[in-house]
């Protein structure tokens, strides 16, 4: 029962805040909205049994990319944003789209079946923890991924420099 | 048991939720966290997954999104930096050069 | 390879080798080329006829072009007494005119052009004549109407010539047409174009009719009808007469070989070839000989009024060809071919005598304008009047037999006949009027041209006249293989030709034979006589009888205006129909409409899909996500079947 409730709970916060980060004219309105929605999705994670995954989220999404938007906005000096239209023109073309995709998802998820199981069960996973069984995992079977992760970030950032950089 | 179709419901919920806005803002900078939504959105349903088929590959795999969304981001912010320098607005409607 | 094929093959390497290096490295050689392939092919047709008279025949194919089922068509030679007679034609009368415009095109820039489109036609003719079935003559038939355009506009910068081109190839397909239909229709009923084929199997169409706009019409007539329209667009019988007196625009050796001599006849020759379809339609055969008659009467009376001597000559000829037809339509196709056979010489020596008095007068062609010419070319005044003894049918001369032999005939057709025949010998005292008109007043009198042209006039070339010469001996001596049994010969020519054309009956007695004869030798008589009378005795009688019979010398004077009457009814509605519809509104604005139109309208409809690229990223997004839409029900809609 409980689980069901504090489910909802999720359910409700995040569609009020997501629809809220998508509807407000003050740009820093939106963002902070999102940390807001970040927090809720680690705590879903934490529902999960992904405590690591909750980690990271709460680190990266929230502590790193936010910011980083944060940045951008307050540097950008968007005054005269929350006195202009915040929609396009076409909304409600965007707005049916979207609702007919939803229903369309919705419609299939009647069928849906799901995959075979694997072998890392829930008991296997609270013995040894959520971080070293990943831990494990990434650095044996997914370790070249892991290592062309680095280098998408290593492009990142010297592009990123390279990009904004002041012509002088 | 919260059964696995409300956490796949509720990840296209947000994922819609994230495309519309996309769609929807004029600011280019909320352009750019509607796909941050996006890609929150599709985490959830992974870690669900992983949690559901009791496979540890939907957690790896939201790893590498969290750090392909890192860079992205950085990236797309830098671009937009380097746009609002040289046009002097965020607004999508008025940055029309691409058209036919 | 038998040598027959050299026949026409000679003169059509003549024809390449002449056209491609005749500009440059040939120049005023090129006639030593085209003579030396006709003097081949004049000596094999020869030994050809010589070995026809020993009673060879043959008809085989050279070359099979298409064979699919029961359809053949192929290059093949027939040779039978009538092409054999014919082939001596053409030869002869094309050697001849090649060493005669060797002298008479001296200087011509066009030198080597004129002897190539010469070998071409002589090439083409050959083709015609040796075909053994109807394409290779329908090739043959085409091909000399295309030379005959060259040749007649052959000085193309003057506008009177390429007219003259164009109306002769024009009128030309008038007949053709017919001609073609009439040979779709043998094919159809036939089965077969080869004239083995369609010889053997001609009696199935005797008394077959076609259903022709609800009407029964028989198809024997029919089919010979339309073999008849190309035979009178081709050798310039009413009403498709007009473009032959225009063609003497041409040089004078060409009015020689095409059109008199051997263009002209291809009409007879291919009448005479079709005989067994001719006899069986009376209706046909009265067509022809009424046609033939009428056309005879008529050009001959034009031939009394004209001052150009060229013009006189070609109404002449136009004139003699109605003789031929006259006798194919009463059946006798010998005498036919016979006329054609000696006709070739007096009427070739005429046009060459001709152009020599031109050569000497400058180009001058009116015989007003001559006289006296007999003292300063001598040559050519007798060979002159060598052949208008002959047209005129003397007995002795060559023309007399055939034209006597002819009248005979007539004269046994029937009620059919005896009306041609009444036309005839009424025409042949016109001929001789008008063939000597142009010797009193050319060749006899005082100089008309002025003093300066006098100091110039002489006798040709030998090049010149040599031809003349040889034609002037064939001009009397051809027509004795034809002399009547009357006179004590064997008429050998209507032996040796009745294996191929057939020979009509003759149910009348010798006595009315003789009253035949002599009644065409006296009314040539009288013609002299009175040409006589007009152009040397009385000189000023002609120019007081055209002042009182104004009105009918005025129209003989216009060629019974029949250029005006077609020019009304043909060419204007043809030329308005051409500028106010066909290039108005058919190339105008249907075509161009077309052509112009469907470019614009996509590159409208391009202008109006260039909208969708807005440049705005979040309408290609929206884009995107109603594709996806799309995409995702078109799967559910499949999968869930």
């Amino acid at each position: 029962m409980l689980p069901v409730i504090i489910f909802i709970y999720f359910a409700l916060a995040m569609t009020t805040l997501s629809i809220l980060v998508i509807t407000r004219r003050n740009p820093i309105h939106s963002v902070l909205f999102m940390l807001a929605l970040f927090f809720h999705v680690a705590a879903l994670y934490l529902f999960l049994n992904a405590e690591f995954l909750a980690a990271v989220q709460v680190i990266l999404y929230a502590g790193a990319i936010l910011v980083l938007f944060l940045f951008v906005i307050t540097m950008l000096n968007l005054k005269a944003e929350i006195f202009t239209d915040p929609f396009i023109g076409e909304w409600p073309v965007s707005l049916a789209i979207g609702s007919s995709l939803l229903l369309l998802i919705f419609f299939t998820l009647r069928d849906f079946l799901p995959g075979p199981v694997g072998t890392y069960t829930i008991e296997m996973i609270q013995r040894e923890t959520n971080t070293k069984i990943l831990g494990r995992v990434l650095y044996t079977e997914y370790l070249f991924p892991f290592e062309i992760a680095s280098l998408i970030l290593l492009i990142a950032i010297v592009g990123a420099m390279v990009l904004a950089k002041k012509k002088s | 048991m919260i059964p696995l179709e409300w956490y796949i419901g509720l990840s296209s919920i947000i994922f819609m939720i994230g495309a519309v806005g996309f769609m929807i803002r004029r600011n280019l900078i909320i352009m750019l966290v509607c796909v941050e939504l996006m890609l929150n959105a599709v985490n959830i349903s992974l870690v669900a997954f992983s949690h559901y088929l009791q496979d540890l590959r939907g957690q790896i795999f939201v790893f590498f999104i969290i750090t392909v969304a890192a860079a992205e981001a950085a990236i797309g912010l830098a671009i937009l930096v380097v746009l609002v320098r040289n046009k002097g607005v965020v607004h999508t409607d008025q940055i029309t050069e691409m058209k036919g | 390879m038998d040598k027959y094929i050299l026949i026409p093959l000679l003169p059509l390497a003549a024809f390449t080798i002449n056209i491609l290096f005749g500009k440059q490295v040939l120049k005023d050689r090129a006639h030593w080329i085209s003579t030396l392939a006709v003097l081949g092919s004049f000596i094999i047709s020869l030994v050809t006829f010589f070995e026809v008279v020993n009673g060879k025949t043959l008809n085989y194919d050279v070359y099979t072009w298409v064979l699919s089922g029961s359809f053949k068509v192929s290059i093949g030679f027939m040779i039978d007494p009538l092409s054999a007679i014919m082939l001596i034609v053409v030869t002869t009368v094309s050697l001849l005119v090649h060493i005669y415009s060797s002298g008479y095109m001296h200087g011509d820039p066009g030198y080597y052009r004129f002897f190539s489109y010469l070998s071409l036609f002589t090439f083409s003719m050959l083709m015609l004549v040796l075909g053994n079935n109807l394409l290779q003559l329908y090739f043959g038939w085409e091909a000399v109407g295309l030379c005959s355009y060259f040749l007649i506009g052959f000085w193309y910068e003057k506008k009177s010539a390429a007219d003259a081109g164009k109306k002769a190839f024009i009128v030309n397909r008038f007949g053709d047409f017919g001609f073609g239909l009439g040979v779709f229709m043998i094919f159809l009923f036939l089965g077969s174009i080869q004239y083995s084929d369609i010889f053997a199997n001609i009696d199935s169409l005797r008394g077959q009719t076609v259903n022709l706009l609800g009407y029964n019409v028989d198809l024997p007539t029919l089919i010979a009808l339309l073999l008849f329209c190309g035979a009178a667009g081709k050798s310039a019988q009413i009403p498709l007469h007009v473009w032959l007196p225009d063609a003497m625009e041409g040089p004078t050796p060409v009015s020689a070989l095409i059109h008199a001599a051997t263009m002209v006849t291809a009409g007879v020759f291919m009448v005479a070839r079709f005989s067994p379809l001719f006899n069986l339609s009376p209706t046909a055969m009265a067509v022809v000989a009424i046609t033939g008659a009428v056309t005879s009467l008529f050009a001959a009376t034009i031939a009394l009024v004209q001052n150009d001597i060229k013009r006189i000559i070609a109404y002449s000829t136009c004139s003699q060809l109605g003789y031929m037809f006259l006798a194919c339509g009463v059946g006798a196709y010998g005498a036919g071919v016979f006329h054609l056979y000696t006709h070739a010489f007096f009427k070739a020596l005429l046009f060459l005598g001709a152009g020599s008095v031109m050569h000497a007068m400058q180009g001058e062609l009116n015989i007003q304008k001559m006289g006296g010419l007999r003292k300063y070319m001598p040559l050519t005044f007798w060979t002159f009047f060598i052949a208008s003894l002959s047209i005129a049918g003397i007995p002795g001369f060559a023309g007399f037999f055939s034209k006597d032999e002819i009248l005979w005939l007539a004269f046994n057709g029937g009620t059919v006949g005896k009306i041609v025949w009444a036309m005839g010998t009424l025409v042949a005292g016109l001929t001789a009027f008008y063939s000597f008109r142009i010797i009193w007043l050319a060749f006899f009198g005082s100089f008309r041209g002025g003093h300066e042209l006098e100091h110039h006039l002489h006798e040709s070339p030998s090049s010149m006249t040599v031809p003349l010469l040889i034609l002037g001996v064939g001009a009397i001596a051809a027509g004795w293989i034809g002399i009547s049994p009357l006179l004590g010969g064997n008429n050998w020519v209507a032996h040796f030709l009745a294996p191929a054309v057939g020979h009509p009956h003759v149910h009348g007695s010798h006595a009315e034979e003789w009253m035949v004869m002599g009644i065409s030798v006296a009314v040539a008589g009288a013609g002299i006589l009175a040409s006589m009378v007009f152009y040397l005795w009385l000189p000023d009688l002609p120019g007081k009888l055209s002042l009182k019979l104004q009105f009918v010398h005025k129209v003989l004077w216009n060629k019974y205006y029949v250029d005006e009457l077609y020019d009304f009814i043909i060419v204007r509605p043809v030329m308005w129909t051409a500028t106010n519809i066909l290039v108005a509104v058919t190339d105008g604005q249907i075509i161009e409409g077309i052509v112009n139109g469907i470019p614009r309208r996509i590159a409208a409809f391009g202008e109006q899909i260039r909208k969708v690229q807005s440049g705005n990223l979040q309408h290609y997004a929206i884009g995107m996500c109603v594709g996806f839409f799309a995409i995702l029900t078109l799967i559910m809609i499949i999968f869930t079947k």
